[in-house]
């Protein structure tokens, strides 16, 4: 096996408890690392054939939790989720920033492999060589605290057999609210309270196969590295990085970016992205920082940055007890719901993670929801009370309601872009005049940084990006743009599985790490020209092959938002919009440096030369399928 | 002088940098578990590390029956003779916070050293600037062993002080 790797995979068929190990091949993780991208490629494998009738809900989908070669080594354990989205009806290398990846691979696992749909509501314990599939009917339904607390109850005995071996730490655990039990579309893989795992909405695919928690301790070593004295100089490397490269994230984390985002970059959405400018001084992390931070530094295994800090609010009889909150979340319950203090948001922030909702994708409906109850198209009498901008109480209320799927709950948990198909069904109104007030793209909601004021993210972000939305994986040109959320990048992080905001010293860094851990030769440009084009091209296909209830055309889908080309009204760049045309042509362009053809579905060609072998046969379907020669 | 290591719960992160040097310091490779100080976070927030406190009485060398454990006599440590060792685990309930380990992939139990007086775990906690761990003079006292709690009962009174929330709501 390759240092770094276990080489041994977990698969748990919850339909019939069998559990078994399997191997896979070497020559996988050299082509697809781990994480992301040989998620993608297992997915394919195994449900490629009938992937457009595939039900992402269903007990044919798969859930993959996997770990990267360069997991739990360097700067920031996360796992990567996988699986057919139920919200874009492809692949999203979702990754949550867990010890799970460091308990997997020191109980001697690179990955589990979990399909079928339990009986009864379940939860996968592994523990070195045990592997089990243990009772959750107490924990089902409970909220995140609760479930975290059970949990741990639950397993804690288990951990102590062995009194004299003396005390066990606790488990890493990862599991789903309500929301996910109930399949909201946009639901989220949780862990530590305040971590998930969002986009793509796993959540709701390991409530479909009613799995309510992943928990697992290892207490063997990760494995052995290639060179352990360069890995251990890399490690320190890292850590004097921290304060040469991004203070501001050890001192505030994310929560400073509502001013820089919001007042001098204008890239932040406001009332669903009608403006992308504000100014007030309450909406910051100072509040926070001032009154609710009672410990300011909070990390995950072997993070040397530590961007989170804990937050404590008591009110009403209330304890939160959260995260920061990161700049995202402070845009999704802030500004974008004409929510302006900081501590409003912090609560709203937890009473929607509570439930186990993305609050991303979910802040996206409540968004869209408020805008459509502004325009006069869902009334009082639709939802069963106002929902204005700023009134925290009323997007609480309807949070309720979509984790349980009551009313127009059962609408709106579908996730925007289906919930804006079936209220222009609903009204007799024509879909793309719901879908003005979109602000999505391939079913994913689009992260919280706006292109229009040409400061922050570039034009072709979100319209070719193979995880729609996604802030963290962006489409730019050339394909080895300045590493930071540009996809080729992205790709690599998530496939790896380490923490984009840990990779500080780019390129050079990461791939010298790589090399320490495994000892492969990888480099910038065999990274950009193969694997990374691999990764997102076998991403792409599965995309666009999609289904099995909503399906993307190129032509039509790979496009920013109407709101995008609407001209800002408000800020420094008051006026400003992208041309169409322009977005076109850099389209064209991004589509040729992947080696798509001129509708954006890869080549006969170049899926051969990636080796991605036994696509061809899906990319006649794709073309069958729109019509296309 | 012998050597104290200070820990100030309230300046841990909980990244466990000091796991990953103390590991690959004794063990040469990454090993969270076999590391000789851990960082226990039963509640989310609550990171707590946890090593020997080299109480005074030394209760773990006087309940050993093989004589496998000793005194340092210059930094104060616990060593451990691994030659010796039966893995009786008569130390760890020996001790008031349960702090030595037994792993089922080591021959003997694993408690910390010290590093003969200069602990990887103080200077990485120290590089990473959070300082939770600092190296101090151990003056004589026998305050040391007020330090030798398990994790869950410190945990516990961390909830209380930095949640304000019942225990019961969260272990």
């Amino acid at each position: 096996m390759p240092y770094g790797f276990t080489g041994k995979f977990v698969e748990v068929d919850l339909s019939s408890s069998k559990v078994k190990v399997i191997d896979v091949g070497e020559e996988f993780y050299r082509k697809f690392l781990g994480g992301r991208g040989l998620g993608s490629w297992l997915l394919w494998e195994r449900l490629g054939v009938d992937w457009e009738k595939v039900d992402p809900l269903s007990p044919e989908n798969l859930l993959l939790i996997l770990t990267g070669p360069m997991t739990g080594y360097i700067a920031g354990v996360r796992i990567a989720v996988t699986g057919k989205s139920p919200q874009s009806g492809g692949t999203v290398g979702s990754t949550i920033a867990n010890e799970v990846g460091l308990e997997l691979k020191t109980s001697g696992y690179d990955g589990l492999i979990i399909s079928g749909k339990a009986k009864d509501p379940v939860y996968v314990f592994i523990s070195d060589d045990v592997i089990e599939v243990r009772d959750a009917s107490k924990i089902w339904g409970k909220g995140i605290r609760e479930t975290h607390k059970l949990l741990l109850r639950d397993v804690m005995p288990e951990l102590r057999k062995i009194p004299t071996y003396g005390e066990p730490k606790e488990p890493a655990m990862i599991y789903i609210g309500p929301a996910g039990e109930n399949l909201t579309r946009i639901s989220a893989v949780e862990g530590k309270y305040a971590h998930a795992a969002a986009y793509g909405s796993y959540g709701a695919v390991m409530g479909s196969k009613n799995l309510k928690a992943v928990v697992a301790k290892g207490s063997g070593p990760l494995p052995p590295v290639y060179d352990v004295g360069r890995l251990k100089e890399l490690l320190y490397k890292a850590i004097e990085l921290v304060p040469k490269k991004v203070p501001r994230l050890r001192i505030w984390g994310t929560g400073q970016g509502p001013w820089r985002y919001g007042r001098d970059l204008s890239s932040i959405p406001v009332r669903n992205w009608q403006e992308e400018y504000w100014e007030r001084e309450t909406y910051s992390q100072y509040d926070l920082e001032v009154y609710d931070w009672v410990k300011r530094y909070w990390a995950d295994f072997g993070c040397p940055l530590c961007c989170m800090k804990v937050t404590v609010l008591h009110r009403n009889g209330e304890v939160v007890i959260t995260d920061a909150p990161d700049y995202e979340l402070l845009a999704y319950e802030g500004s974008n719901l004409g929510i302006y203090d900081v501590r409003d948001i912090a609560h709203l922030i937890w009473c929607g993670e509570e439930l186990g909702f993305d609050m991303i994708n979910a802040g996206n409906v409540l968004a869209f929801t408020a805008e459509l109850f502004e325009k006069g198209i869902l009334t009082k009498e639709d939802i069963g009370f106002e929902v204005r901008w700023g009134d925290e109480n009323a997007f609480i209320r309807l949070l309720k309601l979509i984790a349980s799927k009551e009313g127009i709950g059962k609408v709106l948990a579908e996730g925007t872009y289906r919930a804006a198909l079936k209220i222009a069904e609903m009204k007799g109104l024509k879909p793309d005049e719901v879908f003005k007030y979109a602000v999505q793209a391939k079913g994913i909601a689009i992260g919280a940084h706006g292109i229009r004021s040409g400061l922050d993210y570039p034009p072709l972000s979100y319209v070719t990006s193979v995880q729609g939305g996604d802030h963290q994986s962006v489409a730019m040109l050339p394909l080895d743009a300045a590493p930071v959320v540009n996809e080729v990048w992205a790709a690599f992080c998530d496939s790896a599985v380490i923490c984009q905001f840990n990779a500080l010293g780019g390129w050079d860094f990461v791939f010298e790490a790589l090399r320490a851990i495994t000892g492969w030769d990888t480099t910038k440009e065999s990274w950009v020209n193969e694997n990374a084009k691999r990764i997102l091209t076998l991403q792409r296909v599965l995309l666009l092959l999609g289904g099995p209830d909503v399906y993307w055309d190129p032509r039509i889908h790979d496009d920013n938002p109407p709101r995008f080309y609407e001209p800002l009204p408000s800020g420094p760049k008051k006026g400003q919009a992208p041309a169409k045309a322009d977005i076109t042509k850099l389209r064209s362009e991004y589509y040729r440096a992947l080696g798509w053809d001129e509708y954006g579905i890869p080549t006969e060609e170049t899926v051969k030369q990636l080796g991605l072998n036994g696509t061809e046969g899906a990319l006649k379907r794709i073309k069958n399928r729109l019509n296309i020669g | 002088m012998p050597l104290w290591i200070f820990r100030e719960y309230d300046r841990c992160s909980g990244c466990r940098y000091c796991e990953v040097a103390c590991s690959l310091k004794h063990e040469g490779i990454i090993w969270p578990e076999a590391s000789r100080i851990r960082v226990f976070e039963y509640v989310p927030g609550i990171t707590i590390p946890v090593l020997c406190s080299q109480c005074t009485d030394y209760p773990c060398v006087s309940a050993c029956p093989t004589n496998a454990l000793s005194v340092d006599g210059t930094t104060g440590a616990v060593k451990v003779d691994e030659g010796k060792c039966i893995r009786c685990g008569n130390c760890v309930e020996a001790c008031p916070g349960r702090i030595p380990r037994i792993l089922p992939h080591k021959n003997a139990v694993l408690i910390c050293d010290l590093c003969d007086g200069d602990p990887e775990c103080v200077k990485v906690c120290k590089a990473l600037g959070f300082n939770a761990l600092i190296a101090v003079d151990k003056w004589p006292g026998s305050h040391y062993k007020l330090y030798a709690r398990t994790a869950e009962e410190i945990s516990k009174a961390y909830v209380k002080k930095l949640y304000r929330i019942d225990v019961e709501e969260v272990m």
